[in-house]
C-alpha cells in the first residue's frame, strides 16, 4: 500500500502547532504505517516534494513565507491551515496596525540599549511584509483547523479523516480560537 | 427664531482665517477664541438653546470659520445641555464638518464616476503640481485643503467642485492653474471670475413640471376655500407616485396615514438631500421652481394638518440657501406663508441644513438630522408618517414630488394623469450625464424607453446605463428597450451613460467607493459589507481576485440586501450583482489562477525596502 | 393572551408589545444575538438575530409580534447569513483571541463556535484604533469593539451617559463623554453595568486576567445556544470579594 505523503512547515508561528500535534504521542506508531512525511521539522527535509497533504503552520510575514507557502500550494493536493496564526495572522499579526517602519525604527534604531544601530539590510534576508496576512489571502485553502493551539486530537482527526478520504469537518463543538 | 439673521446665506466672500496659534500668538488667538465665543453664543440664543437645532448651529459655526473649533464645542454643551462627546459625535458623523481647521479654502472635489469620466484624475494630479495638495490633506501652510467628496450634483458639468461651499464646474488643469494662484493671494470670492460659479440649470427638454411658473398663491388660493377632503380626493385621482425612488402611493402611503395619524402636532418635510450620485433635477427644481414645492408644501400642510414644514437641503447646495430664504420671505411678504394664509391655513417653512451625509436622504435618518443627531436610520414601524420628527405624525415627500402636487392642484388630476402609464402617472424629470453629446436635465412622461432617452440626450453609443444611481440598475445594452415606469424600470431620476470604452468594473468600484463612505455604519452587514465589497472591487480592479474571494462576495450580496438595516445597505450591492449578472466574463478575467498570488508581493514588502534604504 | 403566532412550528400566545426576540426567549428558543440585552431598549444593528417572517427576514429583536406571523428562527440560509455576519465582525476588527483575556467568555467568539466558523473569509482590515487605559479599574479596548451598543444604553439608564458611537461608517467608534475623551475623566466604575453588560473584550475591568484558567471558562463548558448570553461577573480589582462566575443575564 503507497502511503501518503505529509509536508508540514511553520511560516509566521511559534511551532507551538507542531509541538501539539507532538502530543498525539504513541499514536503516531500506527499513523506512520499509513503516513510519510516529507518536507516537515520531523525530517529535516528542506523542500516540499509532491505531497497528498500539506499542513501550514503561522501567517505570512515575508517574502520568504510567501515563497514557501506558494511551493506547498504547488506540491500538495490538499492544503491545510492549522492554528491561529495560519488563520488571521495571530499573535504576530498584533504589529498589523503599526506601520512596519515604525516597527523597525524601534526594533533596530530607537530602541533603548542598542549599539550599532541599523536595520538589518542583507540581501539575503527575506523582507517583512507590511503586514502579517493569513495564509488564505494568498492561495487556495482546502481545510481550516483553528485553535492556538489546535488539539492533538483535533491535528490528528483532521488527518486521518483526508486520509480516509471524507471531507474532514471539525464538530462545532470542538471549535476553539484560543 | 430670528428669521431675517437665520436666513442669511452661509458663505463667505473672504476666505477663512487661519486661527491664531496660542503659543506663538496668545493675543491673536484669545481675540479669535473671543469671536468664537460670541458667534457661538449669539448662534446659541437666536436658536432657543433648542437641542434640536445642534446640527444647524454646528453648520454655520463650520461654514463661519472652516471648522467647529474646540471653543465652540465646549459653548454648545454648555448652551444646549449636550454631552461634548455627543457634539464630537455628530461633528465626526458629517463630511461637510470637521473639528480640525480645514485651510482657508477647503476644495472638494465631486468623486462621482461622471466627475472620472470627465478628467477628475487629472484634475486631481493639476493640484497635486499646482496646489501641492493631495486628497485628503491640509496643506502645511494651513492656505487650503483637498478632499474627495460623493457627487456634488453637477454631472453635466463636471469635474465638479465645492470651494468653501461655492460651487465650482468644468475643473481642468488650466483652471486649477488660475485657482491656485487666487489661493495663494488669498483672493476674496466676490474677486474671483464669476463665470467659474455659475451654475448652468442645463434643461434640455421640458414637460408639465418645467414649463409651468406661478406666481405666489396661484396654486393654494385655487383651493383653500373648499374642504381638504376634495384635495385629498384629487391627489387620490392623480395616481401620484413619490418622486425620490421608492414610488410609494402618495396619497394613501403618506397623505391619507399622516392626516389620519394623532398627534399634537403634524410636520411636513421637503426632502431636498438629493444625494443619489447622477442625479441633480431636484436642483434645478429648488433653482428656477421654488415656489411650486412651497405651494405643494402648503397645500400638503392643509391637508395632514401641520404648521410647521422644513426644507431639508443637503449641505452641496448650500449655495441657494440665499435665494431660497429670499423666495420663502417674499411669501411671507405676501401672505402666503406665516399666519393665516388665505384666512384659514398657518404654516410656515424653515430651511434645515444638511452637513453631508448620503444615507440622510433616506427619511427616518433625515428626521433624526432635523433633531440635530447623527443621521442614523430609525426602525420602522412606526413609519415617520406616525411618528416621525419629535415623534409627531410626519410626511416627508421629495422635491418633484411637491411640484408634482402643485400642478395637480393647478390642473387637476385628470390633466394630470393624462401623460405617463397605468401605473405610473404623470411626467418625471431625470438628470442625464455621461457618454452623451446633450447631458442636463430632461421632463419626459413616464413610460419613455432607454432606447429613446439615448436618442434624445445623444447617447446612441451607450454600451449601458445606470438609472437610479448607485443604488439603482446597471442596465447592459441588451434591455435598452425597457421603460422608465415603476412597473418596470423604477428610478428617482438619474440616469448615468456609458459608452462602449467604460469598464464596468470602474463603474461598480466608483460605486462601492460610494457606499463604504456613505454608510452611516449602524448595522453590521451594511458597516463592513460595504467595506469588504470596496476591497472586492479593488481585487478586480487590479485583477488580483481568487476564487474564494469571490465566493465570499456573492455570499455577500444576498446578505447585505437582506439584512441591512435600510435600503442603503439593501441596495449598495445591486451594481456588483449586476456585473456578475451581465459581465461574468470581466470578473473571469480578474480571476488569479487557483495556485497564484491574490495579492501583490512587491507592493507588500515596499514598505520595508523604504524604511531599509531610508536609513543612514 | 388571545394572541397567537407561529415560532418553528410551534403556535405561541404573546402580548401585545412583545417582540418576537422576546417571545421565542420565553419558550426557550435562542435566537443568537449580541447587541441586545432584555433590560435594554433594543436596537437591531447586529442583525445575527434576523428570522424569517413569512418569507422575509426581520430583525427579531426589533419586529413587534403580530397574530398570525410564521416565523422560523433557523434555516440553512439563516446559519450561512450569521456566519458570515459573525466573520464580518471578525474581519472589521483586531479580534485575537489567543491574546485576549475574554477568550472563552466572548459571545462574539462563541457565536462563531455556534455558528460553525473556522475563519474570516473576508480580508482582515486590522484598523488602527486607540486603546483607552486611562482608567484606574477599566480597560476599553477598541480594537476588539462590535458597536453594539449595549454599554452607551447601560450607562444612559444608569444615568451617567458615558458612552456614546462616534462618527460615520467603517470609521465609526466608541466615544466617551467627558472633555479629554478618556475615561479615567468619567465616573465609570467597574460595578457599572456599563461595564459589565460588553459581550465581547471591549470593556475589561483590570486586574482579572487568568483567574479563571482558558478551558474552564463560560463557552468551554457549553455552547452559547445552550448557555444563552452570558457574562463573567466582574468586581472592581480593590474589592476583596473579587471573583469570576458565569452570569446568566440575557
Amino acid at each position: 500500500m503507497t502511503k501518503v505523503r505529509v509536508s508540514t512547515c511553520s511560516l509566521a508561528g511559534c511551532f507551538g502547532c507542531h509541538m501539539s500535534f507532538l502530543d498525539v504521542d504513541e499514536r503516531l506508531v500506527d499513523l506512520l504505517e499509513r503516513v510519510e512525511f516529507n518536507r516537515s521539522p520531523l525530517t529535516d527535509i528542506k523542500a516540499c516534494e509532491s505531497c497528498d497533504i500539506g499542513f501550514i503552520e503561522g501567517g505570512l510575514c515575508n517574502q520568504e513565507n510567501v515563497e514557501v507557502l506558494l511551493q506547498f500550494r504547488k506540491q500538495c493536493r490538499y492544503l491545510v491551515a492549522v492554528g491561529a496564526c495560519a488563520i488571521n495572522g495571530g499573535i504576530p499579526a498584533m504589529r498589523n496596525s503599526i506601520p512596519i517602519s515604525d516597527c523597525l525604527e524601534e526594533v533596530y534604531l530607537n530602541g533603548k540599549g542598542l549599539a550599532n544601530q541599523l536595520i538589518p539590510n542583507d540581501p539575503e534576508l527575506p523582507r517583512l511584509l507590511n503586514q502579517v496576512r493569513p495564509i488564505h489571502e494568498a492561495v487556495k485553502i482546502d481545510y481550516f483547523l483553528p485553535g492556538c493551539p489546535p488539539s492533538a486530537d483535533e491535528i490528528l482527526n483532521m488527518l486521518q479523516q483526508i486520509v480516509d478520504g471524507n471531507e474532514p469537518s471539525t464538530s462545532h463543538k470542538n471549535i476553539r480560537f484560543d | 427664531m430670528d428669521h431675517v439673521q437665520l436666513a442669511k446665506g452661509l458663505l463667505l466672500a473672504d476666505p477663512w482665517t487661519i486661527p491664531p496659534d496660542p503659543q506663538q500668538a496668545p493675543d491673536q488667538a484669545a481675540e479669535y477664541n473671543q469671536q468664537v465665543t460670541r458667534f457661538c453664543t449669539d448662534l446659541c440664543n437666536l436658536h432657543n438653546q433648542n437641542p434640536n437645532q445642534l446640527l444647524q448651529i454646528l453648520i454655520r459655526i463650520q461654514y463661519r470659520f472652516g471648522w467647529v473649533p474646540y471653543a465652540a464645542q465646549s459653548i454648545l454643551s454648555n448652551d444646549l445641555k449636550i454631552a461634548i462627546g455627543e457634539i464630537r459625535a455628530v461633528i465626526a458623523f458629517y463630511s461637510f464638518l470637521s473639528s480640525e481647521f480645514q485651510g482657508r479654502y477647503r476644495i472638494l472635489l465631486s468623486s462621482n464616476i461622471t466627475d472620472y469620466m470627465l478628467g477628475l484624475d487629472n484634475v486631481i494630479t493639476a493640484c497635486q503640481t499646482h496646489l501641492k495638495l493631495s486628497p485628503g490633506t491640509v496643506r502645511e501652510d494651513f492656505k487650503c485643503s483637498l478632499e474627495l467628496t460623493s457627487c456634488t450634483g453637477l454631472c453635466d458639468q463636471g469635474p465638479a467642485g465645492l470651494i468653501n461651499g461655492y460651487p465650482i464646474k468644468h475643473l481642468d488643469e488650466h483652471r486649477i492653474c488660475e485657482l491656485a494662484q487666487l489661493v495663494d493671494a488669498g483672493t476674496p470670492f466676490n474677486q474671483w471670475p464669476e463665470e467659474w460659479f455659475e451654475i448652468d440649470c442645463g434643461i434640455k427638454q421640458s414637460g408639465t413640471l418645467l414649463n409651468t411658473h406661478i406666481q405666489p398663491g396661484n396654486a393654494i388660493s385655487k383651493w383653500l376655500d373648499k374642504e381638504p377632503e376634495t384635495f385629498l380626493e384629487e391627489m387620490k385621482q392623480s395616481g401620484l407616485r413619490g418622486r425620490g425612488g421608492a414610488g410609494f402611493n402618495t396619497y394613501e402611503k403618506l397623505w391619507a396615514a399622516c392626516r389620519n395619524a394623532s398627534g399634537d402636532q403634524h410636520y411636513v418635510v421637503c426632502n431636498a438631500d438629493e444625494g443619489e450620485p447622477g442625479t441633480f433635477k431636484d436642483r434645478v427644481l429648488l433653482q428656477n421652481h421654488f415656489q411650486q414645492v412651497i405651494e405643494g408644501m402648503t397645500l400638503a400642510a392643509w391637508v395632514v394638518g401641520a404648521k410647521q414644514g422644513f426644507v431639508y437641503l443637503r449641505a452641496e447646495y448650500a449655495f441657494l440657501l440665499d435665494q431660497l430664504n429670499q423666495q420663502l420671505e417674499r411669501y411671507r411678504q405676501k401672505g402666503w406663508l406665516g399666519k393665516a394664509i388665505g384666512g384659514c391655513l398657518d404654516f410656515d417653512i424653515q430651511i434645515h441644513m444638511g452637513a453631508g451625509a448620503y444615507v440622510c436622504g433616506e427619511e427616518s435618518a433625515l428626521i433624526e438630522s432635523l433633531e440635530g443627531k447623527r443621521g442614523i436610520p430609525r426602525v420602522r414601524p412606526p413609519f415617520p408618517v406616525e411618528c416621525g420628527y419629535l415623534q409627531q405624525p410626519t410626511l416627508v415627500n421629495n422635491v418633484e414630488t411637491f411640484a408634482c402636487v402643485t400642478a395637480i392642484a393647478m390642473a387637476g388630476a385628470e390633466q394630470f394623469a393624462q401623460c405617463g402609464t397605468v401605473k405610473s402617472s404623470g411626467s418625471k424629470i431625470h438628470s442625464i450625464s455621461g457618454d452623451c453629446s446633450r447631458p442636463g436635465v430632461y421632463e419626459w412622461p413616464w413610460g419613455i424607453s432607454i432606447r429613446e432617452v439615448l436618442h434624445q440626450c445623444g447617447g446612441e453609443n451607450a454600451a449601458a446605463v445606470q438609472i437610479g444611481g448607485p443604488a439603482g440598475i446597471l442596465l447592459p445594452k441588451s434591455q435598452f428597450d425597457r421603460t422608465l415606469a415603476f412597473e418596470d424600470l423604477p428610478t428617482g431620476g438619474s440616469l448615468m451613460v456609458f459608452g462602449n470604452h467604460r469598464s464596468p468594473i470602474d463603474i461598480v468600484s466608483n460605486f462601492a467607493q460610494f457606499f463604504a463612505h456613505e454608510s452611516c455604519g449602524f448595522c453590521a452587514p451594511c458597516r463592513v459589507g460595504c467595506r469588504q465589497m470596496q476591497h472586492f472591487c479593488q481585487q478586480l480592479q487590479d485583477r488580483q481576485i481568487g476564487s474564494s474571494d469571490l465566493e465570499s462576495m456573492k455570499t455577500l450580496i444576498p446578505l447585505m440586501t437582506q439584512l441591512s438595516h435600510c435600503g442603503l445597505g439593501k441596495t449598495a450591492p445591486l451594481a456588483i450583482q449586476a456585473l456578475f449578472e451581465h459581465w461574468p466574463e470581466l470578473i473571469k478575467e480578474a480571476e488569479t489562477t487557483t495556485d497564484g498570488l491574490s495579492f501583490d508581493l512587491q507592493k507588500a514588502v515596499a514598505d520595508t525596502i523604504a524604511a531599509t534604504e531610508l536609513q543612514p | 393572551m388571545s394572541q397567537v403566532l407561529t415560532i418553528d412550528g410551534k403556535d405561541l400566545a404573546f402580548d401585545s408589545g412583545d417582540t418576537l426576540f422576546d417571545v421565542a426567549q420565553a419558550q426557550g428558543i435562542y435566537i443568537p444575538h449580541l447587541c441586545h440585552h432584555p433590560d435594554y431598549p433594543p436596537q437591531g444593528n447586529c442583525k445575527l438575530c434576523t428570522v424569517d417572517v413569512d418569507g422575509q427576514s426581520k430583525c427579531a429583536c426589533t419586529t413587534q409580534a403580530e397574530t398570525g406571523m410564521s416565523v422560523q428562527t433557523d434555516s440553512t440560509t439563516l446559519t450561512e447569513y450569521r456566519r458570515a455576519l459573525t466573520e464580518l465582525l471578525f474581519s472589521e476588527g483586531n479580534h485575537h483571541c489567543p491574546g485576549c483575556e475574554r477568550s472563552g467568555n466572548c459571545q462574539l467568539q462563541a457565536t462563531a463556535y455556534a455558528q460553525g466558523m473556522t475563519y474570516s473569509s473576508f480580508k482582515l482590515l486590522n484598523p488602527q484604533r486607540q486603546i483607552d487605559a486611562s482608567h484606574p479599574s477599566v480597560l476599553l479596548d477598541r480594537d476588539r469593539c462590535i458597536l453594539c451598543g449595549l454599554c452607551v444604553r447601560a450607562s444612559a439608564q444608569e444615568g451617567k451617559h458615558i458612552f456614546t458611537i462616534a462618527g460615520r461608517g467603517s470609521d465609526s467608534t466608541l466615544a466617551v463623554n467627558s472633555d479629554s475623551g478618556l475615561l479615567a475623566d468619567t465616573n465609570l466604575s467597574a460595578e457599572d453595568r456599563a461595564t459589565q453588560v460588553c459581550p465581547v473584550g471591549a470593556l475589561m475591568v483590570k486586574q482579572q486576567g487568568f483567574r479563571i484558567p482558558i478551558g474552564q471558562r463560560i463557552y468551554d463548558q457549553g455552547t452559547i445556544d445552550d448557555l444563552g448570553n452570558r457574562r463573567p461577573q466582574y468586581h472592581s480589582p480593590k474589592s476583596k470579594t473579587a471573583r469570576i462566575a458565569g452570569d446568566s443575564d440575557d
